[in-house]
């Protein structure tokens, strides 16, 4: 039986959390297709598109993204255009 | 850490092997049109029970079938069911088989009745470059010259290897490290050790790599809805080189299935 291939977490440590020095916007969407390093390119619900990378404690219980999936995608104030996604919707 | 087996563990796991192995020459004998995956599921259980051994896949994360049954454009993990094969099906079946606590996992692709040319090019080319992953298995070599072997031999043949499934180690579980991409540069990774044992894996699209799941949560299709094939073996490393321990019958008479099947 074929195994999901998981490429191994690179794991970026951030001291603390950024959400609660910067309030980070919080919004939903959909996978629109998986790019390399783990990037997904993703369309908000306010029809925006985001590029999006997925965050630390996802990647370390290997959740898997999938085209078509809906996601919490988490944006910095600083560059709407990159987000952080946070929550796989089952 | 790759775990590495004994002499006597490859015995175990050989033993389990060879149920698997005659199991899936009986199943590629019972393919026919009219036949549904449900009934070629009770019957790979029926012949693994009666061996003596389980069926691996059942229950695993909530598995309901003893096989996978993927016809078409559907690459690996068809939950058997109420899918009837028809004349012109590529239908690719996955079995794992547990034995005195030690696991086998081999698959194999069943062109039914008339299929197209590029069906059956497909299957070849799929088989080969599995024949090419386990020449790839020596002692000394690096886990990425396996991935490279395969890949090497799906991409001259413009086909698409699916990078999203893998081939893993086996032995113990089911599941176990390393995982074995069907991609990727030679030379890199870990060194080969004799004591290895590998499920090698190749699923393979006639047109892009990239899949997507069905609505069960299990079956894997091919993107572009392009047909698939899947070929796999368990191989241990000994120093001798690789040992195939899945090796069917049909197999070793070279070349004999096809003319069966068709």
């Amino acid at each position: 039986m074929g195994l999901w291939y998981h490429e191994r977490p690179r794991f970026h440590m951030t001291t603390g959390s950024m959400a609660n020095k910067e309030e980070a916007i919080e919004i939903e969407g959909e996978v629109v297709e998986a790019l390399p390093n783990t990037m997904f390119r993703v369309l908000l619900d306010n029809k925006h598109e985001v590029l999006a990378h997925i965050s630390g404690k996802m990647r370390m219980n290997y959740i898997r993204i999938l085209p078509g999936d809906r996601v919490k995608v988490e944006l910095s104030p600083y560059d709407l255009k990159r987000g952080r996604i946070t929550y796989r919707f089952k | 850490m790759i775990v590495r087996k004994s002499e006597a563990e490859i015995g175990r796991i050989a033993a389990a092997g060879v149920i698997l192995a005659e199991c899936l020459d009986m199943l590629a004998a019972a393919v026919a049109p009219g036949i549904t995956t449900g009934e070629l599921d009770r019957l790979a259980e029926e012949f693994i029970r009666g061996h003596g051994g389980t069926p691996t896949f059942l229950g695993y994360r909530g598995y309901p079938g003893s096989i996978c049954a993927s016809p078409n454009d559907m690459v690996v993990h068809g939950i058997p069911g109420g899918y009837t094969v028809a004349d012109g099906d590529l239908l690719s079946l996955d079995v794992g088989v547990t034995l005195d606590g030690y696991v086998a996992d081999s698959a194999l692709t069943v062109p039914v009745g008339a299929v197209s040319a590029e069906a059956l090019r497909l299957v070849d080319v799929t088989r080969r470059s599995l024949e090419a992953g386990i020449g790839a298995c020596r002692v000394g070599n690096r886990l990425g010259d396996i991935s490279h072997a395969v890949q090497l031999v799906v991409e001259a043949a413009g086909f698409g290897v699916v990078r999203s499934l893998v081939g893993h180690g086996v032995g113990r579980e089911m599941h176990e490290e390393p995982q074995i991409p069907n991609f990727g540069p030679a030379g890199k990774g870990p060194r080969l050790e004799a004591g290895m044992v590998f499920a090698i894996e190749p699923m393979v699209n006639v047109g892009s790599h990239e899949v997507y799941v069905g609505g069960d949560r299990w079956s894997i299709y091919s993107a572009d809805g392009s047909l698939s094939a899947h070929f796999e073996h368990t191989v241990a490393l000994t120093a001798a080189g690789p040992r195939v321990l899945t090796r069917r019958t049909s197999e070793v008479m070279g070349g004999s299935r096809q003319a069966a099947s068709a």
